[in-house]
């Protein structure tokens, strides 16, 4: 079955190609006129003073962390989706013990405010 | 040789080609209906009726100067776009726009690959995405697009749980992971997944809207407060192939909520005996029109609703569309024993 990856192998290839090739070819045509100001990171018209890359808020890590677990969880859910056909009762036990560990870590991270924005 | 190299890359020049066609008549599609809801006429002047617009605006893109700015990180810069571009592409090779057809004496599938892992492989190649946006953000050294980079990077993976998980119940009804299989597996239970699990469509729909960044959920690019968003610092073409990509992703939701819940390429009804006569029509029709559905429901929607704010979107996110996707893999899981 690995010959079915070729066309994706072929697809991943011709995309790179077209995609490095319009800004190779568009680098061409298009004009050069640089000054200093044009160079310039937009701020609405004040020139920037410090690096923009900054402190931000904690709640993105926050986010990212959470994503991690859910989507780790999720992604064992797809086999047992496929063959839940054979396992039937025992699958939805066993699936149900697992989704329950999960929904009692998300309430936790519920009642601790992490799934709050403000 | 030619089965295994020359007849795929033909279909993925074909795909490629209506994919860009596709997207930049998706702008002018969308300018249009927008203008029609706001009673205005949208684009005219290009063409009868403006017909020939996304060829100018494609001419102007090309020819316009592509800025590098003086603080910007030069090569990841130029990485970004391409990062972007790549995986929005590269998921419709996966994409099953019809089954088989007789041509040139030889039957070709309809689909440029099928392999057995397809859902999973969307789910995963659509989530590079992400890493464009975040380089761009980061790379510019700009400070609204490394805001607004940030906004797009926790939206975007804020929805994928919610979405993921509806995918797998859509996996629970099939039993297979092959986006032809659940086709076909939709044809021989005669019945579309967007009837029995109308749960999982919305939230695919609304999770949709959301993953490509659109209204009502585009605060990554909310004009108001971020200027241009995660892009402000792009000009020419690599600011057109973020444009490419981010209207390739709708596209690509359309057709896999079409393929996963409207039956792909299937007429309406498919075990509908008096109802035959509809598979005159051939199937990547089908495919094509209610794809179609949904770019324009995808329209209408920006028509209509205003934007989230940023806290109501997640709290859509984590708090309903969650919960709601948990609860309804459970209850498909339990009827699915019950009936056994």
């Amino acid at each position: 079955m690995v010959s079915a990856y070729i066309p994706i192998a072929l697809f991943l290839l011709v995309a790179t190609g077209f995609a490095v090739f319009t800004l190779v070819f568009t680098g061409l045509l298009h004009p050069r006129k640089y000054n200093k100001v044009k160079l310039e990171p937009y701020e609405c018209g004040i020139e920037p003073t410090t690096d923009a890359r900054d402190r931000y808020s904690i709640r993105y890590y926050l986010v990212a962390m959470l994503f991690v677990i859910f989507d780790v969880e999720t992604v064992f859910m797809f086999p047992w989706a496929v063959i839940f056909d054979k396992l039937l009762l025992f699958g939805l036990i066993e699936m149900l013990v697992f989704i329950g560990i999960l929904v009692v870590g998300y309430y936790y991270a519920w009642q601790k405010g992490a799934l709050e924005w403000v | 040789m030619v089965e295994l190299v020359l007849i795929p890359l033909l279909k993925i020049i074909v795909v490629l080609n209506a994919t860009l066609l596709g997207v930049t008549y998706m702008v002018l599609l969308e300018r249009k209906v927008i203008a029609w809801a706001q009673s205005r006429l949208g684009p005219m002047r290009v063409g009868p009726y403006g017909v020939l617009q996304p060829v100018a605006d494609a001419m102007k893109l090309m020819l316009k100067e592509d800025i590098t700015p003086a603080r910007a990180d030069k090569w990841v810069f130029t990485l970004a776009p391409i990062l972007s571009m790549v995986p929005a592409l590269v998921v419709y090779a996966v994409i099953p726009f019809g089954d088989q057809v007789h041509l040139f004496g030889r039957q070709i599938s309809l689909y440029i690959t099928d392999i057995n892992v397809g859902l999973l492989y969307v789910v995963s190649v659509t989530s590079v995405g992400v890493y464009g946006i975040i380089l761009a953000g980061y790379s510019s050294n700009s400070k609204w697009p490394l805001l607004a980079s940030l906004r797009a990077s926790a939206q975007l993976i804020s929805y994928e749980i919610a979405i993921t998980l509806t995918l797998v119940s859509v996996v629970l009804m099939s039993g297979t992971l092959s986006m032809v299989g659940i086709v076909t597996s939709q044809a021989s239970q005669g019945v579309w997944y967007a009837f029995i699990q109308p749960t999982a469509f919305i939230i695919f729909f609304i999770g949709g809207l959301a993953e490509t960044n659109r209204a009502p959920f585009d605060l990554p690019e909310a004009e108001q407060e971020l200027t241009g968003g995660f892009h402000t610092e792009y000009s020419g073409m690599r600011f057109a192939l973020f444009f490419l990509a981010e209207y390739a992703n709708i596209i690509v939701v359309s057709s896999v909520a079409t393929t996963l819940f409207l039956g792909g390429w299937l007429r309406p009804f498919p075990n509908v005996e008096f109802l035959s006569f509809l598979g005159v029509v051939p199937g990547w029709c089908w495919f094509l029109l209610k794809s179609f559905v949904f770019l324009y429901l995808f329209i209408w929607v920006r028509a209509t609703l205003p934007r989230y704010r940023y806290d109501q979107l997640m709290r859509l996110g984590w708090k309903v569309l969650i919960p709601l996707a948990i609860a309804n893999l459970i209850l498909t899981a339990i009827v699915k024993v019950a009936l056994a």
